[in-house]
């Protein structure tokens, strides 16, 4: 398929030599496609598989989770944390000024309710996962959590306070499936 | 021409000598007219959710289908709903949970069927020593299978034929090779009530359960037709046009 | 610029990396303007489909290794996962699993052929020989490969086969127990075939990539066996060949293509959809259908170790065809005794794969045994003495006279009737 007709130059002349370039050229035209659409497939295979995308959600039990401890869950392959907040934490969270904000987000939509955040717990650096889930971890200068890769600081609401990070920790899509049940994905 | 006749009748009985090989082993199932067959059939939607209502009620017992998951029976037309509903009708093992244990939870499309037994071994102490096999793949598992299938399920007869002696805990089959299989007679006329009133007798219920395990088999049959049918069409197009190119290059030298 | 290879590209780029690399020129000289004999018929493609169907294999195989699990406990299900859930791992699987039978039936043809217009000759010879070697690797490799899916022909297969080297005398039960690396067929066993399996296509590249360039030494042999005289004898590869064999390979195609949609399991063994057990041995054990006559080779010999050794040997008679066939001439065109022995040949490979799919009993046994010593016979003993008692028809002059019918023409004509178009 490959080795089709392109370069036939040379050989003929005339009327025939037209008519067999357009016709070499049609035939080289349509094999292309052809080798194009055999591409697809193989291209196509290396994405999600049926049974990756299946198995795209989490339910995780809120109620064992005090107020001040965090858990970390994993959805994708990834880590997903979520905090209990206490309400000093909310407060913070919610006393900082946009501008002071590299990535301007009030913390109201960052949650669903005010005590539960759910984030993922990727550093949008470069993917490492950031210390601050368990009580002994450095948690950066804002209370939050601290990426030990490149220091980048987040607050108690996930978002980037300084360091190389350019965006607030990513929220996973989730519902409250009851008061103490959330579905993420 | 004559050579390339004769090469290609040779080749031919070459390739067909598996085939004819295996129809030797069992009496020839009937062949049976299925919406599946031939090169262009399709599932008959329909039949093969009366089948997997079959599956569910009578075979499942046994028989596991661990290929499946339920999200699969959307290819039969269940609606998201259903499969749900479906789904959570079963207990699925699920952990270990934050205290180290495995526990049972609701099944979630996302799971393969629930099988019957946890294991091989279980399921032969479960079945006088025989192994109820999982039915995922069945139709491709057997020569001429959806035929074989059909012609198992109807073959029961309640008497061995005159001269043949009975077997203890055995069951007389016309289509199993040997006749004699340890599964009992599995379909009974209205044993299974199908929503859509289609009356339930042996002979259908074989057939529904049978359209229901080719498409278990072979989900991506109709997909890979359809692709088949456009790829052959454009393959066909790409033939004449390099044909007419070959013959207008090669035409110029004979000049 | 010393040292710079001199370049006749007019296209900057291409002169520059042709001057520096001149891959450009190689291929200008090698497939652009190759002189290729001008008459080849349609059997004269089978090289190039067998090329393509290297690739395409190796492709599929590339894309399938992504998502297979060399596992005794999930290698099955890893393969049905392939078949279910990966997009369009149906088409690559079963491409890879058709395109294995396309492979054989495209080599075998090209092995036919050249049986029969004697390609393996003189100045041929090593150029015959690399083509066994592929041959070999082949087979390696595609019995490695049915292992992978582990259903139970698969481990069947694979047990029957490398308990063949346990016919060897002494050493041979060490043998089988390092190629299995256990004392069975297991997961080490496994794990070791698939690693091969995906090493031996490349060697099979590299010595394909051997084969190409002793043909490229040699020039290509032609349905009337007899050297170009020169010039006017030949065309140059490209557009004439080039063009021919896409017309070739786009037909083949639609073969392939209406196997892998419409029959994708009619090549197959459907015990091989059920999970490898290795305490049920399948009722009728069978190779896949290219192994069939030498299968029927091995079963015809009642001793362990002939059989093994005569199945061998029906490959290895090939390594030293060429020193076997006595006869200075190539074509069967222009040997009237030795043509309907070669069809008789044909017929007894046919008549060996037809019983290698039956059971070894009765009849079978007998036909078995009179195509094995056929086989044998054609290479040892017939090629061999009608050499000196053959007097073959006279040779036509050179190609063009036979072309433009100058000479005697009488068959070839009629037997390639697209050349006329």
């Amino acid at each position: 398929m490959a080795e089709s007709t392109t370069a036939a130059h040379g050989h003929g002349g005339g009327a025939g030599g037209t008519r067999r370039d357009f016709l070499s050229l049609t035939a080289t035209a349509v094999a292309g496609v052809g080798v194009a659409a055999f591409a697809w497939p193989f291209i196509a295979s290396m994405n999600p598989s049926a049974s990756v995308l299946a198995l795209a959600s989490t339910e995780v039990d809120l109620a064992p989770i005090a107020e001040g401890q965090a858990i970390t869950v994993m959805w994708r392959g990834k880590p997903v944390f979520v905090r209990h907040r206490s309400a000093a934490e909310i407060e913070a969270a919610r006393q900082v000024p946009l501008s002071a904000l590299p990535d301007p987000q009030p913390d109201e939509a960052r949650v669903q309710r005010p005590q539960w955040l759910v984030m993922v717990g990727v550093c949008t650096h470069l993917g490492c996962v950031p210390l601050g889930q368990r009580p002994t971890d450095p948690k950066g200068d804002f209370g939050g959590w601290f990426c030990p890769c490149h220091g980048s600081h987040y607050d108690t609401s996930g978002r980037i306070r300084r360091g190389p990070a350019p965006a607030n920790l990513e929220i996973p899509p989730y519902t409250f499936t009851s008061d103490s049940v959330i579905r993420i994905g | 021409m004559r050579r390339l006749r004769l090469v290609a009748l040779a080749a031919s009985l070459l390739l067909a000598a598996p085939a004819a090989r295996a129809a030797g082993e069992a009496p020839k199932p009937p062949p049976q007219d299925w919406s599946f067959g031939g090169l262009f059939g399709t599932f008959d939607r329909a039949s093969a959710q009366r089948g997997f209502l079959v599956y569910k009620q009578v075979c499942a017992g046994c028989h596991a289908m661990k290929q499946l998951a339920y999200r699969n029976l959307e290819g039969i037309g269940l609606s998201q709903a259903e499969i749900r509903a479906i789904a959570a009708e079963y207990m699925i093992m699920d952990g270990p949970n934050d205290d180290g244990e495995m526990f049972e939870r609701p099944g979630r499309p996302s799971d393969r069927f629930r099988s019957p037994f946890p294991n091989v071994q279980a399921a032969r102490a479960a079945n006088n020593g025989a192994y109820p096999v999982d039915l995922s793949l069945i139709i491709k598992a057997r020569p001429d299978g959806a035929n074989y299938i059909h012609a198992l399920l109807t073959g029961y007869r309640d008497e061995p034929p005159a001269g043949v002696e009975p077997m203890e805990g055995m069951h007389y089959n016309a289509y199993f090779p040997g006749h004699w299989i340890a599964m009992a007679r599995p379909l009974h006329d209205d044993q299974v009530e199908y929503p859509d009133g289609t009356p339930a007798t042996t002979e259908q219920m074989a057939r529904d359960v049978t359209t229901f395990l080719a498409w278990a088999a072979e989900p991506e049959l109709e997909q890979r037709r359809a692709m088949g049918v456009r790829v052959i069409l454009f393959l066909i197009v790409l033939a004449g046009l390099t044909y007419g190119v070959k013959r207008k290059i090669w035409a110029e030298l004979k000049h | 610029m010393v040292g710079l290879h001199k370049s006749d590209f007019k296209n900057p780029v291409v002169r520059w990396i042709d001057e520096r690399l001149p891959i450009p020129s190689l291929l200008q000289k090698e497939y652009a303007q190759f002189p290729t004999p001008k008459n080849f018929n349609y059997f004269w493609n089978f090289g190039a489909l067998a090329m393509v169907c290297l690739v395409v294999m190796i492709v599929t195989g590339i894309f399938l290794a992504m998502h297979y699990t060399p596992h005794t406990a999930h290698a099955f299900d890893s393969v049905e996962r392939i078949m279910r859930d990966v997009n369009y791992g149906w088409l690559i699987r079963y491409i890879h699993m058709n395109g294995a039978s396309m492979f054989f039936i495209v080599v075998y043809i090209h092995i036919f052929r050249g049986l029969y217009y004697g390609s393996y000759k003189a100045p041929r010879e090593l150029l015959w020989i690399l083509g066994v070697v592929i041959l070999l690797l082949m087979m390696a490799t595609a019995f490695m490969g049915y292992v992978l899916p582990w259903g139970q022909m698969s481990f069947w297969g694979a047990t029957v086969i490398t308990n063949l080297f346990s016919a060897i005398p002494v050493v041979g039960d060490d043998i089988v127990v390092w190629l299995w690396g256990g004392f069975s067929v297991d997961n080490p066993t496994l794990n070791r075939f698939f690693s091969l399996h995906y090493l031996l296509p490349f060697l099979i590249v590299g010595v394909v990539f051997l084969h190409v360039v002793a043909l490229h030494i040699t020039g290509s042999n032609n349905p009337l066996g007899i050297e170009p005289k020169g010039p006017q004898d030949t065309i140059p590869f490209h557009p004439y060949y080039t063009i021919k064999d896409s017309f070739g390979l786009v037909v083949f195609l639609i073969v392939f293509a209406f196997f892998v949609f419409f029959a994708p399991n009619y090549l197959g063994h459907p015990d091989n959809y059920i999970e490898a057990n290795p305490l049920v041995t399948p009722a009728h054990i069978v190779p896949e259908w290219y192994f069939l006559p030498f299968y029927a080779i091995l079963r015809a010999v009642p001793d362990k170790l002939g059989g093994v050794v005569l199945m061998f040997g029906s490959i290895f008679v090939l390594f030293v065809l060429p020193w076997l066939d006595t006869s200075p001439v190539r074509s069967m065109k222009f040997r009237p005794l030795a043509r309907p022995f070669f069809w008789v040949f044909v017929l007894s490979c046919l008549l060996l794969g037809y019983c290698g799919a039956m059971p070894p009993e009765g009849i079978w046994v007998v036909l078995s045994r009179v195509g094995t010593a056929y086989y044998f016979l054609y290479f040892l003993v017939i090629l061999p003495v009608l050499g000196k008692l053959e007097r073959p028809l006279p040779l036509p002059v050179s190609i063009s006279e036979r072309v433009l019918g100058g000479g005697p023409v009488p068959a070839a004509a009629a037997a390639k009737p697209m050349e006329k178009a």
